[in-house]
């Protein structure tokens, strides 16, 4: 089944069987390892991408349900080779350590950025609850998002 | 061009944007399954005994089945069927008799994915069970043998005081402890369990292997290459320069990839073999939490005899850990647990004997604390019993024992530097309002009680004992053009900051700025056998390797400025008279187009006076400590025995935090992953076989389940540690967390909880014992 679709901005069509994981489809012909597989579940939350703007996990997700829709992925965050702000406060808080889950964290802290500039702690809590990390703690992650909100707001970094 | 840069580039203690971290937060870091396919690359599978333990009579490949595109692999079809680690039991497929559940049979490899998982189906194994030994109690009463002559794998026996002038004597070492015992005004017993824990590293294992003209090479998520190395050295009995092994960007170990990945690269290195073709064997997260070690499960009988005042006089306390079916490190993680299960105390009289035996599930290993968190599980938690007998706060008997600079360990090792045990007790109820909660007492708002609690701990820092001297770590540092320096050690980076820690250490220890310093992948072509990458010992004394040859390189390289001799001139640049007539860069340049390669190779040398006796189990068993105190706010749901942490306070000492945010990130990631050791995580067996091997049943915290970490670094350098005196921190956080979460909820309900994990059942269940009265 041919599905196109727009990755990252750009039109992308992929030749797959419908119930092919959107996670295969970025991985392997749209060749963007950056989303990572940790459960093939849905619990863990490191093939975290957007789908028309909303978090997903892109290992539940079937390439069929794809068709003329908007992914971002890890790969399309950052801006003429610049890191967002959300992706330079990870890197300068903490926030990423063995890395593995944090492009998954990102999308999602940046679905909630999207919603919410400001977001309280809880809020920030709440909205990467669905994101495993095994190596941080969350705190670090957590003061990243919010060091990344006070960027944006205060106009630092350009927003993807 | 400054010739060398101010004294304000230094970023030792700085926390500076770590350097793996663009590629991590673009994507671009290629993790061992992100990594393009080779020409010819074909998939590899594991396929596994379905029971605990029996005879293994034969396997059948099913004839209707197209094996014409499969690669099998059995256990004739390897070279050296071991996988060499201490003891050298396991073997690398299966052959004769099974041992464990999961335990990997045949080796199939094909290139179309989905026929490698009807091939898997297309396998059929010949077992007679036989009745398996599931738990160590009954592995120690040797009812059936499974392993050795007595299912034992390793016993030790550490005795101070009294307990030692016996055994010196030839005298009966436990009847000494006894009759101090006796002689004891407060004497309380009680036995404290353990349980298995899954590392559950978020990057599952993972190895790419091939073969060529150059030998075997295996790539992956792997935390010790060298490990690798000798498996490869013992299973095929190649050449050391015949194999290759690398570390992809790793994606979370926690000792987890410590010795596994020795069998996953075995295991494609061997498809590879026989294919001809390059084999990727990536773990699905059932496979991995199944077949993969975990945390050794421990059992700590503990009797303690103290004054009335609380003065802790004898110790006397019995472990027995599980090691699951294969010795794999289990000596060494029973060795760690017997060095720290008298706790961060003194007493005039410890007889601490530890035992690990085999029992037929899969092989437990090595897990972040390394045995300790076990142990000081027991020991925190007795203190707590103690005081309650004593009708004291358990800070106040913590306090007044804890070890202090000249007191001695239960090995009879004096503390002579970096004790900080009173100055993190200190610190964290200051931090944390300790004193004025407790004594608030249990606060109760509708079915909520809110309690807090604490512990107290110590961790020996770098390796144990005599291990430095045995693995002789080394490091190399190469000048690079354009006076840059290239750092190689097969210590990795597998997310706690190795890479930019080091560069830290070097860029200060050559005077140069952070982005003039280089870290090598770490590949065991290219680097030097560093020892591996565990027990806190990769910035203390790894570390330290890495500072000792930045600073030879750089006195060279300015030597070259001053056109001096090395070493004539050595006072860190800009104290010479005049300037140099050569930038740095340009003397390096000169220096390398003059001797083609500039580097030093620099090998660790421990402290003069650590003096350990393997055989007595006696002496330094560490160059130092690292300390801390951990406090701990819990909320229990009085209907529901849940339990919210709410907040956690925990002042350790680092020695020097060289990146305190990295520090803080390890400290507040390995506390967290105690709280789910404490509260959540459980291993649900039924036969031997895991009944919950999936992200959703083993239930690990998320952000909602982190309390806000409140973390105050102490700094008491170690002397010999780098950048003025960094000690290990990548244990400690594992330690304390567990009796500092229980210790809250006895203050919050009563309950005093003796095993782990303290999940709502079991919490109940305390409660109803207490409520027929059963002594806790």
């Amino acid at each position: 089944m041919k599905v196109s679709l727009v990755v990252n901005g750009s039109p992308r069509e992929v030749d797959l069987p419908p119930l092919s994981r959107l996670l295969d489809a970025l991985r392997g012909p749209l060749g963007l390892t950056g989303t990572k597989e940790g459960c093939a579940e849905g619990e863990c939350g490191a093939c975290t991408v957007l789908l028309d703007g909303d978090p997903v996990n892109a290992c539940l997700v079937a390439i069929g349900q794809c068709e003329g829709r908007r992914v971002t992925t890890v790969e399309g965050l950052a801006c003429a080779g610049h890191l967002s702000p959300l992706q330079r406060c990870f890197v300068e808080e903490g926030g990423a350590q063995c890395g593995i889950c944090t492009p998954g964290m990102l999308l999602s802290a940046e679905a909630l950025l999207a919603r919410s500039p400001d977001p309280s702690e809880l809020e920030v809590r709440e909205a990467l609850a669905g994101n495993l990390c095994r190596c941080t703690g969350y705190q670090r992650i957590v003061e990243s998002v919010r060091a990344a909100a006070a960027l944006r707001r205060g106009g630092g970094g350009a927003a993807p | 061009m400054a010739t060398s840069p101010p004294a304000s580039a230094s970023t030792v203690g700085r926390s500076v944007p770590r350097t793996d971290g663009p590629p991590k937060v673009t994507g671009a870091s290629r993790y061992v399954d992100d990594i393009p396919a080779m020409p010819g690359e074909i998939f590899g599978r594991t396929v596994r005994s379905p029971v605990p333990r029996g005879i293994l009579r034969g396997v059948r490949l099913d004839p209707a089945f197209d094996w014409s595109d499969v690669t099998v692999v059995l256990a004739e079809d390897v070279p050296v069927n071991v996988v060499a680690l201490i003891l050298d039991d396991q073997p690398i497929l299966a052959t004769g008799k099974v041992n464990h559940a999961y335990e990997p049979i045949v080796l199939l490899g094909c290139a179309d994915r989905l026929k490698l998982a009807r091939a898997v189906q297309a396998v059929a194994l010949d077992i007679d069970p036989l009745p398996p030994v599931l738990d160590a109690r009954a592995a120690l009463d040797g009812g059936e043998i499974i392993w050795g002559a007595d299912n034992v794998i390793k016993r030790y026996l550490i005795t101070h005081g009294c307990a030692d002038a016996a055994r010196e004597r030839g005298e009966a070492s436990e009847a000494a402890i006894d009759a101090a015992l006796a002689r004891c005004e407060v004497v309380v017993t009680g036995t404290y369990a353990s349980h298995h824990q899954e590392q559950l590293y978020i990057e599952p294992q993972g190895v790419i292997a091939w073969w060529d003209e150059a030998g075997a090479h295996a790539t992956g998520s792997i935390q010790c290459p060298f490990y690798v190395h000798k498996a490869f050295l013992k299973a095929f009995g190649l050449p050391p320069d015949r194999i290759h092994i690398t570390q992809s960007v790793t994606g979370g170990g926690f000792g987890g990839k410590e010795e596994y990945p020795s069998i996953i690269a075995l295991h494609a290195a061997l498809l590879a073999r026989k294919s001809g073709r390059p084999v990727r064997m990536i773990y699905d997260r059932t496979e991995d939490i199944e077949a993969t070690t975990k945390r050794h499960p421990a059992s700590c009988e503990i009797t303690s005899g103290c004054d009335r005042d609380g003065a802790l006089r004898a110790l006397k306390i019995r472990i027995l850990m599980d090691g699951g079916a294969y010795a794999t490190l289990t000596q060494v993680v029973l060795s760690r647990g017997a060095l720290h299960a008298a706790g961060a105390y003194r007493w005039d009289d410890v007889w601490i004997e530890a035992a690990a035996v085999a029992t037929n599930t899969p092989p437990n290993g090595a897990f972040r604390g390394f045995g300790a968190p076990q142990t000081i599980w027991a020991i925190e938690r007795h203190l707590d019993r103690v005081a309650r007998e004593l009708g004291c706060d358990p800070l106040d008997l913590k306090a007044k024992n804890v070890l202090r600079p000249g007191d001695s360990t239960a090995t009879g090792q004096v503390l002579r530097v970096s004790v900080a045990g009173e100055e993190c007790i200190t610190r964290a109820i200051a931090a944390s309002g300790y004193r004025q909660k407790r004594a608030a007492g249990p606060v109760v708002r509708g079915r909520v009680a809110r309690g807090i609690g604490l512990s107290v701990f110590m961790h020996g820092a770098g390796f144990t004992g005599s291990g430095e001297r045995y693995y002789k770590g080394k490091v190399a540092l190469d000048l690079a053009p354009g006076g840059r320096l290239r750092i190689r050690t097969a210590s990795t980076d597998i997310g706690q900051g190795t890479e930019t820690v080091f560069r830290q250490i070097a860029a200060d220890a050559a005077g140069l700025p952070l982005d003039r310093v280089e870290f090598a992948v770490p590949c065991t072509t290219t680097v030097p056998d560093s020892g591996p990458t565990v027990a806190s010992r990769t910035v203390m004394v790894v570390g330290s390797i890495v500072e000792a040859a930045a600073r030879e390189l750089a006195s060279r390289v300015r030597a070259e400025q001053a056109g001096q001799e090395p070493g004539a001139g050595e006072g860190d640049g800009g104290a010479a008279a005049g300037p140099p007539a050569l930038s740095f860069e340009e003397a390096a340049d000169r220096l390398l187009a003059r001797e083609g390669q500039v580097t030093s190779l620099k090998q660790y040398e421990p402290p003069d006076y650590v003096r350990w006796d393997d055989e007595a189990y006696k002496g330094d068993a560490y160059p130092c400590f690292g300390w801390a105190c951990d406090v701990v706010e819990v909320e229990v749901d009085l209907d529901t025995f849940e339990v919210t942490v709410v907040d956690f306070w925990s002042a350790t000492d680092v020695g020097k935090a060289i990146h305190p945010v990295m520090c803080k990130g390890q400290i507040e990631g390995g506390s967290l992953q105690a709280i789910g050791w404490a509260l959540s995580e459980e291993i649900v067996w039924q036969g031997g076989r895991i009944k919950n091997p999936r992200m959703t049943n083993y239930i690990i915290p998320t952000s909602l389940d982190a309390p806000p970490f409140h973390v105050v670094l102490v700094e008491e350098p170690f002397p010999f540690g780098p950048g003025g005196g960094a000690k290990g921190i990548g244990e400690m956080p594992m330690d304390g967390g567990a009796p500092a979460v229980a210790a809250a909820i006895e203050h919050a309900t009563g309950i005093a909880a003796r095993a782990l994990p303290l999940t709502p059942e079991r919490l109940l269940e305390a409660a109803w014992s207490a409520g027929r009265g059963e002594r806790l």
